[in-house]
């Protein structure tokens, strides 16, 4: 099979604009797009950058945009494109670095504001905690986040309200809200009853279509919504008391 | 220049836990070639061994057990007091991982969750269902941001630098901005990882080029017992990805193209969960009598295990054929081979993660301690990661209290300068050999003759073979002249240290004329304690390897024969 590969080249340092440098790439194998990405690298141009590392679909590195779609490269197999034509770009709402590698830190950055972390309980149980799978089950769903920015870059609100914590981090926080275990005071957490916390999310879930491990984020985001309606109506009692 | 107390290289398990337990009095950095999260320890998957006891079939479980189990495992070659205080450990920390917010899975009553794993008397592999290394490292990560850890995300460390056997700092290769940098720290610590990417097939990441070892030896430092190589028996066919020994753990079949379960011939009592070393000499040896699919792989089958338990335990390896193979193991066998998955050897370091050299500490998979020998225990690993890294962490901090700033500007400076010759020095070059085809021909070198079965004709080739690539390394150049996130100009760098890592692994493998654990030599296909009940243990002295051997430390459990 033979591929025309049309692919997003820009080094902000010496190019005044991006541009799309095309490869021609043959294969009889059944190949992956990161296989396919590596190949034309060391064969072709070796001055092409993207970032991998697992090359099954784990880690989180290697989020681009193949054909108009999101998708981990190392995930991807040609031959399911259905096209001799793939163009691949970089996720885009975010800084070039070069090529294919974005700047991700306002994505860390979302993460660290909402406290990614445990609360846990102040007295500690020697032999562990005692809690039914079905109470954990409430979070695995989300703690299958991989953390490689898909949806954060593919939201919309991202891209247009800079105060929006993403997908990612706000499904992240509902995460340690339903974990049984996790203690964090209201206060806390109800730092996201704004417009760039919770409510910025336009409903269009578009993050739960480009996440490449099913998490659904906005399944996330909207719990978190839940939640903080019912706080609200428990701290507003608890006043009136 | 940037100046910390205790730098530590590799964010994965070992490097956060090192992070996580050092003083935080102390200034404390990461440096990592990746974001941490990207770090192969993500990739681990069927768990972590504590004897918690939590299975209903494990209630006589203890932690002495564990420790015979894993003593038992490594052929007798690991140290047994240091793998005595790992599982003792073990139980604590599986506690604190928890408190620190690692989602284990649970049984009814609310406990941690255990399932049997390969070579263990009883099952006490605790797991996140079949994502136990994602969990853990994210869970880490989380608790890095809550103490603040510093990180520097993609430099690359080129060079350790030591002098007078003291450690002084690193260079680094800054990715974003191709420079290079001295970083001067009072205590180093590494916990960079296994080289899987020295073999053809492997489970290991793209990442895993080992150039961490290969640094710490070109420093002067011996690395113990490389010639342990461990191959795990399940890897996806052909990408050879991890398919986890929880999906035997939780009753998978080993079937051959004869639809029999052929691990009655090898370890009739154990049988799928007999140690990795022999699950995998069992599936090759099926392979090559020629009752394999395609003279490639075998059948691991699932089928039985049914739709809700393999959901339920298993999704994640579900995802991978669906993903990665285009089958869902519900309908169908999983094709698999065995492919290179770890490194028992490594940076020779003592039970508290302390080198020869003063300052320079090592833990997880890039260290050898020794717990594991000359196998190891499915499971140990991730424990190894979690209490050796704290152990270097409190280590690191106990030193740099207790010692005096060091001066050494002038000599990091000098040692970065002549790391930026080498680089231009590859840059001024029009032409030559491109790096890639040189780590693609060593790869079918150390697949072909240092792998599962070896022997001494094979070995000297090999070795004879790995100095001819070296002698073409020399003719290396650089193509692109931009070093900016330049994967050449790393994997040219790193491809030094591979070429190290694969002689030292040969080498040691050529000289023990035995069998032991992974190492199989079919020319002397017995183990010989008189002889070789002993570490490996080799220096970079003159310009080449040079090779001496130490004791085991040997304690209550006697070396006997090996039968599962």
């Amino acid at each position: 099979m033979e591929y025309k590969f049309r692919i997003f080249r820009f080094d902000p340092l010496q190019d005044e604009h991006p541009y799309f440098k095309d490869f021609l790439y043959e294969t009889t194998e059944k190949k992956s797009l990161l296989e396919a990405l590596m190949e034309i690298r060391n064969n072709q141009d070796c001055t092409l950058s993207f970032r991998y590392s697992c090359r099954e679909a784990i880690c989180g590195s290697c989020g681009m945009v193949v054909n108009g779609n999101f998708d981990l490269a190392c995930r991807r197999d040609l031959g399911s494109l259905q096209s001799s034509l793939i163009v691949v770009e970089p996720l885009p709402n975010l800084e070039i670095q070069k090529d294919l590698v974005v700047d991700m830190q306002p994505f860390w950055d979302a993460l660290y504001k909402i406290e990614p972390y445990l609360f846990p309980p102040e007295k500690i149980e020697a032999e562990g905690f005692r809690i039914e799978e079905k109470e954990m089950e409430k979070i695995f769903q989300f703690v299958n986040c991989i953390l490689c920015g898909c949806c954060y870059s593919a939201c919309p609100v991202v891209s247009r309200d800079e105060r929006y914590l993403g997908p990612a981090s706000l499904a992240k926080l509902y995460r340690f809200v339903k974990d049984p275990r996790d203690k964090r005071p209201y206060k806390r957490w109800s730092r996201v009853d704004t417009e760039g916390g919770a409510w910025g999310c336009d409903t269009v879930f578009k993050c739960n279509e480009v996440c490449p491990k099913n998490v659904r984020p906005a399944d996330g985001v909207e719990g978190l919504r839940r939640k903080l309606v019912v706080e609200r109506i428990k701290q507003f009692f608890r006043f009136k008391r | 220049m940037v100046d910390q107390d205790i730098l530590i290289v590799g964010g994965g398990l070992a490097g956060l836990a090192a992070a996580l337990y050092s003083d935080p009095g102390l200034k404390v950095a990461v440096v990592s070639k990746v974001h941490p999260l990207r770090s192969h320890s993500v990739a681990a998957q069927g768990g972590i061994n504590a004897a918690l006891g939590n299975n209903p079939d494990g209630k006589d479980d203890s932690w002495e057990r564990h420790a015979f189990d894993t003593i038992k495992g490594s052929d007798y070659l690991a140290d047994q007091n240091v793998a005595e205080m790992m599982c003792q450990k073990a139980i604590p920390t599986i506690f604190e991982l928890e408190y620190l917010g690692v989602p284990f899975s649970r049984f009814p009553g609310g406990v941690i969750a255990q399932r049997p794993f390969g070579g263990a008397g009883f099952p006490r592999t605790c797991y996140a269902a079949d994502r136990t290394g994602l969990v853990i490292l994210h869970t880490l990560f989380e608790q890095s941001i809550k103490r603040q850890v510093k990180f520097f995300n993609e430099w690359l460390v080129t060079k350790l630098v030591v002098k007078d056997g003291r450690c002084l700092g690193v260079v680094v290769f800054d990715l974003a901005t191709g420079q290079l940098m001295p970083v001067k720290a009072r205590a180093v610590i590494f916990a960079t990882g296994g080289y899987g990417r020295v073999y053809l097939r492997t489970t290991n990441a793209y990442i895993n080029h080992g150039s961490g070892i290969g640094i710490a030896y070109r420093a002067g430092i011996p690395l113990k017992d490389l010639e342990f190589v461990q191959f795990h028996p399940t890897c996806l066919f052909p990408k050879n990805i991890l398919i986890t020994e929880g999906a035997r753990g939780e009753g998978g079949y080993l079937v051959n193209n004869k639809g029999k379960r052929f691990m009655v011939d090898y370890a009739p009592s154990a049988m799928e969960l007999a140690p990795r070393d022999i699950v995998s000499r069992a599936i090759q040896t099926e392979i090559d009598k020629g009752n394999g699919f395609d003279s490639q792989y075998v059948h691991l089958d699932l089928r039985h295990l049914g739709e809700a338990k393999i959901k339920k335990r298993l999704p994640g390896i579900r995802e991978i054929c669906i993903d990665f193979a285009g089958f869902d193991p519900i309908e169908a066998p999983i094709p698999i081979q065995p492919a290179q998955h770890y490194s028992m050897g490594g940076i020779d370091v003592n039970g508290n993660c302390a080198s020869c050299v003063e300052g320079f500490y090592a833990a997880g998979e890039c260290a050898c301690v020794s717990v594991h020998g000359a196998n190891r225990l499915g499971g140990n690993s991730l424990l190894d990661t979690v209490i050796f890294g704290r152990i270097a962490g409190e280590e690191a901090s106990r030193y740099v209290q207790g010692s005096k700033a060091e001066e050494g500007e002038k000599i990091l400076f000098d040692e970065a300068l002549e790391v930026k010759k080498r680089i231009e020095n590859w840059q001024h070059k029009d032409s030559g050999i491109k790096v890639h085809l040189l780590l693609d021909k060593l790869k079918v070198v150390m697949s072909e003759k240092v792998g599962i079965f070896r022997n001494k004709k094979d070995l000297a080739k090999a070795l004879e073979q790995i100095r001819a690539i070296r002698e073409d390394y020399g003719r290396v150049f650089i193509s692109g002249k931009c070093l900016r996130y330049s994967q050449e100009l790393v994997n040219i760098l790193e491809f030094d240290s591979m070429l190290d890592l694969a002689e030292v692994i040969t080498l040691g493998a050529l000289n023990r004329e035995e069998t032991r654990g992974s190492h199989y030599r079919l020319d002397f296909k017995e183990r010989d304690d008189r002889n070789w009940l002993k570490h490996t243990l080799v220096t970079y002295k003159d310009g080449r390897p040079q090779i001496k051997y130490k004791e085991v430390t040997l304690g209550k459990y006697k070396p006997e024969a090996r039968k599962y």
